[in-house]
């Protein structure tokens, strides 16, 4: 009964090979949670067995231990040309936004100076458009300014399965493969094919993580789940939304708006 | 397939209309009434509209951006989730605005069906009228209607009655078929998921209902095949063509031929990853990678087929096109067309006629405007492959591409077959066939092309071939870069265009020989990938590829001609190797290095792989 699991997979291998061919200089970017992790295994899918391209983990020595213990294992195991890029200080991020949009701030700015230090031109990133609101607005390859900026008013078109492939001078282009995923796509792809997953997803004492972010600014969710089958059966009848526990969502009607159109992922 | 899958599988549905006819505010709706929104979500909405001193809408539940927020209208697309009994949904909102046209098409262009929303006083306007022709062109031939806004004309049968009237015969001249047409009143929730009082006359299905009625778009797996090539893979010795198949089937052992060029070969393997069993067969929808039984050129672009069922092969083609920008599309100009992963430059000959969206009506005109649809022609340099999109949607339909832009869509509606480039043109012209040829020869005509840097050892080994082979009787000929420059191509310079074009003119000199029953011994630098590609285009699977490799120390301590002195020295700029560079070949059918071997053993290497590929064995296999 997965049908629509395949036509997923078909779909955003499709993308990732339009990617590789169409643009030059190529990374991806894993943040190690449950859908980097997907579309890390779906590069493997696309390109038999090897990811052809660096993957960049934007840390901010904020990530919870298991996450880097994750990293570490899975980077060997699967052979992964993984570069780790130190996002600057919170100190240095604009004093205008609310404090906790400014801590999630520091890795724009440690994806700007991975883009001018390595000179890529597309930057693969594993969001989806049933997380949030702006990213339902997403185009598949999303051209942006070396600065970041999206310019959401005058986004490209996408014809069928034609995404613009060609760019300026000074613009890099953000490539969205698991774009038409959901969450519960992601866990039961997940489960089909027994792909690692950081442990924190699973409840402890009542809690657990249904977003991974970094341990200042993401808290767990009350949750019973302990296995995989567990998370899909309550996210089928869940009602809380999937960032519930992620804090800089929630601090201003516009956020993740102003996070998002100056970089964010 | 099961049934029940089928039905459970999610639907896209995009949402059209005129803009303030009510979108939004039925998605809202829908959303609610189905118990889809989360938690807390109305609660916000109320709060927001509240700052903003404006009264609660449905719609605030869908804008996402502050602007949205801000001007109440939607800019961009946007796609949600949400669940009835039957099955799971992705909705799609499209901007009603004339000049975020663009966005809709990009909305809709992903939906399996569509439900179009029409306000009931205001009837269709040309907005309505010209979302139904773009899903029409889109593909999209599931289309529900709406007729909103009921409740401000106090749910009247006749005005319902006119409007859908209206609409009906509009959708049926352009071949949309809609059964379904529904009052409703979106604010109050009228006929979304609960039948409304209010209409007693109206018998047909809610909103949800005929959503439910939907079915996903079925894979074209009984279609002829199309497997459009998207790149080729070498992770280790197999040689993978990457691709997603667009229409039919494909097995482990099928013959395929590749559209333009028009090689053959038969599909050895399907190669995947963490599969536990041999993948024998593959079909519409999955994106595979095969490997086949011969080295033929084949590259992102062509198109495998079976023999029977084959596209059409053609450098003119009549397209409707929809045009996106502000700079008209215009007779004479050209633009990049793209087609499946294949792009063409083509030429705009002639734009047969502008369609009126008002009445359907057409006529001729110079150029196409923003937002318009029209009957064009197109005519191309190289050969496309295609399809009518009424036969085969999925290869019958492209963007064009203006600079960096994607601006148009276009579906083929007509193709002249006329004299394209058939590569078949010797055999049938010519009164001797290559079969005679090369049985009169005991060996195959053909082209082994030498490629490396200057002091490689190039000229040296292809001259020691070229005697070896005439001793042994063979029809053989050196075509070698230095001297081709002295004649052929005395008026060609060192820049990159001139470059290029030696190649090209070597490579058809050789084809000539070659079709002659020569074995062709081509020796030029041709440090470049996509020359040497086209080279290979040119003489399609005779065309072989030596890489005779020595690395720079090694050519530059030869320097047998003393090139390299003065390249240092700064007296010859553009120096392939010390100041411009040299690609060396990824799939090079095989490789010297003579900075290794030495020249008997690097003659005896190409002297057995010129048997195997052109010699009485490769004659009699070919004959197997």
């Amino acid at each position: 009964m997965t049908a629509d699991l395949d036509y997923l997979e078909s779909q955003s291998i499709y993308i990732l090979r339009e990617a590789y061919n169409r643009i030059d200089k190529l990374a991806l970017l894993w943040s190690i949670g449950k859908d980097s992790n997907v579309l890390l295994w779906l590069c493997r899918k696309a390109f038999f067995g090897r990811v052809p391209f660096p993957v960049v983990q934007l840390d901010t020595a904020m990530e919870l231990q298991e996450v880097y213990d994750f990293r570490d294992r899975i980077a060997g195991e699967w052979d992964l040309d993984l570069r780790v890029e130190q996002c600057p200080p919170e100190a240095d991020m604009d004093q205008t936004l609310p404090p906790l949009t400014r801590a999630a701030a520091r890795k724009t700015e440690g994806l700007k100076n991975l883009l001018r230090n390595g000179k890529y031109q597309g930057i693969m990133v594993g969001i989806r458009r049933d997380e949030q609101a702006t990213r339902a607005k997403e185009r598949v390859f999303s051209p942006r300014s070396l600065e970041g900026d999206w310019d959401v008013k005058d986004q490209p078109a996408e014809f069928w399965d034609h995404y613009k492939t060609r760019f300026d001078e000074g613009t890099h282009v953000r490539i969205h493969p698991l774009l038409h995923w959901t969450e519960l796509d992601i866990w039961r792809y997940s489960k089909r094919e027994g792909i690692p997953i950081v442990p924190l997803y699973f409840a402890k004492d009542g809690k657990r993580y249904r977003s991974l972010g970094e341990k200042n600014i993401t808290f767990p969710v009350d949750s019973t789940a302990g296995t995989i089958d567990e998370i899909i059966a309550e996210l089928v009848v869940t009602r809380i939304p999937e960032r519930a526990g992620r804090a800089m969502d929630n601090e201003a009607e516009d956020s993740f708006e102003r996070l998002r159109s100056s970089g964010y992922m | 397939m099961d049934i029940r899958n089928e039905l459970n599988g999610q639907l896209r549905i995009v949402i059209v209309g005129h803009v303030d006819h009510g979108k939004s505010t039925l998605i809202g709706r829908l959303l609610n009434d189905t118990g889809s929104l989360p938690d807390g979500k109305v609660e916000q909405v109320h709060e927001m509209s509240r700052k903003r001193g404006m009264p609660f809408e449905w719609a605030f539940v869908m804008d996402a951006l502050q602007a949205e927020r801000d001007q109440g209208i939607t800019i961009d697309t946007t796609q949600i989730h949400f669940k009835t009994e039957q099955r799971p949904y992705v909705i799609i909102d499209a901007p009603g605005h004339t000049e975020f046209l663009k966005n809709m098409v990009t909305g809709a262009s992903q939906a399996d069906a569509a439900l179009l929303v029409i306000d009931a006083a205001e009837g269709a306007l040309e907005q309505s009228r010209r979302h139904a022709f773009l899903l029409h062109l889109l593909g999209v031939r599931q289309v529900a209607v709406a007729v909103n806004k009921m409740d401000r004309v106090d749910f009247d049968q006749y005005r319902f009655e006119a409007v859908s009237q209206e609409i009906r015969a509009y959708l049926a001249e352009l071949g949309l078929h809609t059964s379904t047409v529904i009052p409703i009143a979106a604010r109050h929730g009228d006929n979304i998921v609960t039948r409304s009082d209010k209409a007693p006359w109206y018998e047909g299905p809610t909103v949800v209902e005929a959503l439910d009625a939907f079915r996903p778009q079925q894979a074209p797996t009984e279609l002829p095949l199309r497997f459009p090539l998207q790149d080729v893979y070498k992770p280790d010795d197999r040689r993978i063509l990457a691709g997603r198949i667009e229409s039919g089937r494909l097995r482990v052992g099928d013959t395929l031929r590749f559209s333009p060029t028009g090689a053959t070969a038969t599909v050895v393997s399907i190669e995947g990853w963490n599969h536990s069993q041999p993948i024998v067969a593959a079909q519409a929808g999955q994106s595979i990678g095969i490997t086949l039984d011969k080295r033929i050129f084949a590259e992102r672009g062509h198109i495998a087929h079976h023999e029977e069922g084959a596209p059409h092969v053609t450098h003119r083609l009549g397209v409707r096109a929809f045009w996106l920008t502000s700079e008209p599309l215009a007779v004479g100009k050209t633009y990049t067309l793209k087609i499946t992963t294949g792009e063409h430059r083509v030429t705009v000959e002639s734009i047969t006629a502008v369609i009126d969206i008002e009445d359907l009506s057409s006529t001729p005109a110079k150029a196409v405007h923003r937002n318009e649809v029209a009957e064009v022609v197109l005519r191309s340099r190289s050969p496309i492959a295609v399809d009518l999109a009424s036969a085969l949607s999925r290869t019958g339909r492209g963007v064009l591409i203006d600079g960096h832009d994607v601006v148009g869509g276009c579906i083929v509606v007509e193709v002249d077959e006329g004299p394209a480039a058939s590569t078949n043109t010797t055999e049938v012209s010519h009164a001797v066939t290559a079969d005679e040829r090369n049985a009169a020869n005991g060996h195959k005509g053909g082209i082994l092309w030498l490629t490396g840097l200057s002091g490689a050892g190039k000229s040296t080994l292809a001259m020691a071939l070229e005697r070896a082979l005439f001793d042994r009787g063979w029809q053989v000929f050196v075509l070698d870069g230095d001297n081709v420059r002295n004649g052929l191509n005395a008026g060609l310079g060192f820049s990159a265009e001139d470059r290029a074009e030696n190649i090209r003119r070597v490579a058809e000199t050789a084809k000539l020989f070659a079709d002659a029953g020569v074995l062709v011994i081509a020796s030029l630098i041709s440090p470049l990938q996509a020359d040497r590609a086209r080279a290979r285009a040119i003489g399609g699977e005779r065309f072989h590829e030596v890489y005779v490799a020595a690395d720079l120390a090694t050519c530059e301590s030869r320097d047998p001609k003393g090139l390299y002195r003065r390249a240092r020295a700064g007296e010859i700029p553009e120096f392939t190797g010390v100041s411009a560079p040299y690609e060396a070949p990824e799939a090079a059918e095989l490789t010297i290095d003579t900075g290794t071997v030495t020249p008997v053993e690097a003659l005896g290497e190409l002297l057995d792989y010129v048997d195997g590929a052109f010699g009485r064995n490769a004659l009699k296999r070919d004959r197997v």
